[in-house]
């Protein structure tokens, strides 16, 4: 399993992303080091197809699909919880689900 | 170079989605802010919610982001938001950056509490934690408490946490 985070510096969320990210792949038992991606300009985000940090990709593919439309740029991403609220992270289940659905 | 606790803060004038001028004024809350922000959306009902709770003091939404590069952050999508939301204070466009310049402000959100003199009195985030909604923006009330009662606020300063301010290239 490859799991990457990407990040960008302008948000104060990537360290949090880290320490959550590493947290739940431990408790699902999980193997696996994490790459950490830096984005540092505009071209680089779109040729990442970086919709915003954290960003969080398992086997290459996104955690969380991002909104249709929304650009590849330096950006805070705006992910939602379980319960509906606003939130610079994912919900860590929603990470859990995704790190569990590629252990399987 | 930020605004300093006790400084008199920097008048200005700025336009709300619908165009209308508003000045600064006295007792008063500038939270700079904007819609692309993960940080100023968890906090914005708290905020909304205080502004609600103080009738008596002026609260001013200001958003400085540059809209080119952050097309969430244009005048139509502050419109639109306005119009979808239950805002109880006008949402300011600072096109020029100036006035997000002036206070020093580095983050959304970045709160500026002003007494009826306008000098801060309180700067920093609204509360510990974005995560909690139960903590009802505690730093900024706890703020505006001591400026109407005429006391001293007890924590002036506090970090402000989000996304930094995207100003122009």
């Amino acid at each position: 399993m490859t799991v990457e985070l990407l990040w960008w510096e302008g948000c104060p969320s990537h360290p949090e992303a880290l320490a959550e990210l590493e947290r739940v792949l431990c408790e699902e038992g999980v193997d696996a080091e994490v790459s950490c991606v830096e984005i540092e300009d505009d071209e680089q985000a779109r040729r990442e197809r970086f919709p915003g940090s954290p960003t969080i990709r398992i086997d290459g593919e996104d955690i969380v699909s991002p909104a249709a439309g929304d650009p590849f740029s330096l950006t805070c991403r705006v992910y939602r919880t379980r319960d509906g609220r606003f939130s610079p992270l994912p919900d860590p289940e929603d990470l859990r689900e995704a790190i569990r659905s590629r252990a399987a | 170079m930020s605004l300093g606790i006790g400084e008199p803060a920097p008048d200005f004038t700025l336009p709300d989605t619908a165009g209308e001028e508003h000045s600064l004024a006295g007792p008063a809350v500038v939270v700079f802010t904007c819609n692309h922000c993960p940080y100023a959306l968890a906090w914005h009902d708290r905020i909304a919610s205080a502004a609600r709770d103080y009738p008596d003091v002026r609260f001013y939404a200001v958003n400085p982001n540059d809209a080119e590069r952050y097309p969430r952050d244009s005048l139509e999508a502050m419109r639109q938001r306005v119009e979808n939301e239950d805002w109880p204070m006008p949402y300011l466009r600072d096109e020029s950056q100036e006035v997000a310049r002036a206070f020093g402000a580095n983050t959304t959100p970045d709160v500026f509490v002003l007494d009826a003199d306008g000098r801060l009195r309180y700067r920093g985030a609204p509360d510990a934690d974005h995560r909690d909604s139960s903590l009802k923006a505690s730093w900024l009330r706890e703020a505006l408490d001591s400026v109407l009662a005429g006391e001293e606020v007890a924590r002036p300063e506090t970090d402000p946490i989000g996304c930094s301010v995207k100003w122009r290239r």
